[in-house]
């Protein structure tokens, strides 16, 4: 099965994403090696969903965005591996929370990927996963200056092999 | 997102993007993709669907470490189970967000 990209985007959003081609600057391959075998690989998880923890970290600002709509919060959040889901909260405009709210491991399957370390199949995952607002500036100024190197820093301090992104 | 995981991957983290949107991950140069049909919100598929998440994260492990070379896409072969009208409904937020507010109050400005 070939999936339809444009399934379920309103029809009039389409333009913003089809046919525009690659971000400025990045129109070369980039490529890092999978190297080990996933049985000894430590994997992190990175959700655009806007999850936070609502005990101990500040929301994404969203106050800011309905001010500038075209703005989105940069910040990104270190997700425990032993959050619960009682712990997760969300901050995203674009999106019907409810259903992560619900089960999070939609967005950031933390508790699976543990299941399938203990069974083998990778060898673990990191202590902090990594959660971002993923309605950004289009021209991910912060994101790429401030963001982007402090969640690769995190990534290497997690001692991460590799990483699996997935947007709300 | 596409662009995000470039930029780890430039870092040296190999990466790869589960995605609602793979023909635009492929536009943007993303080095590895999965292909989801689902609605927004849902890329590790439904709810409390242990069976359906873990097809998912187990294919994303797949291609993270068995593609071979840049631009690898694989389409994963699950039909979303609610129809789609009401799926489409569902995913969208109760309030319309601030930019699309603001796209529909300039259509209907005068002039």
């Amino acid at each position: 099965m070939i999936v339809d990209s444009y399934k379920y985007l309103p029809r009039t959003f389409r333009p913003f994403y089809e046919g525009r081609g690659p971000f400025p600057g990045e129109e070369a391959p980039v490529w890092a090696p999978f190297a080990k075998r996933l049985a000894e690989s430590r994997i992190a998880l990175l959700t655009s969903a806007g999850i936070y923890l609502k005990q101990s970290q500040p929301a994404f600002d969203l106050e800011r965005e309905q001010a500038n709509p075209e703005w989105g919060d940069p910040t990104w959040r270190a997700i425990p591996a032993t959050a619960r889901p009682v712990d997760i909260a969300v901050a995203h405009l674009h999106i019907n929370d409810e259903d992560i709210l619900a089960d999070p491991e939609i967005a950031l399957p933390m508790r699976l990927l543990e299941q399938l370390a203990g069974e083998g199949l990778v060898g673990g995952a990191v202590a902090n996963h990594v959660a971002v607002m993923g309605y950004q500036d289009r021209r991910l100024t912060d994101w790429r200056a401030t963001t982007a190197p402090q969640i690769v820093a995190h990534l290497f301090e997690q001692g991460v092999d590799a990483l699996i992104l997935a947007p709300a | 997102m596409p662009v995000l995981a470039r930029w780890i991957e430039a870092a040296g983290i190999p990466t790869v993007v589960v995605t609602m949107m793979p023909a635009v991950a492929e536009e943007r140069r993303a080095p590895r993709i999965v292909g989801v049909e689902f609605p927004f919100g849902h890329a590790f598929g439904m709810p409390h669907d242990k069976v359906m998440q873990r097809r998912v994260l187990e294919l994303a492990l797949r291609v993270l470490a068995g593609a071979a070379g840049f631009g690898t896409r694989v389409d994963l072969d699950v039909e979303w189970p609610v129809p789609v009208r009401e799926a489409y409904r569902a995913w969208q937020p109760k309030v319309a967000s601030p930019i699309v507010r603001k796209m529909l109050e300039a259509r209907q400005s005068p002039g």
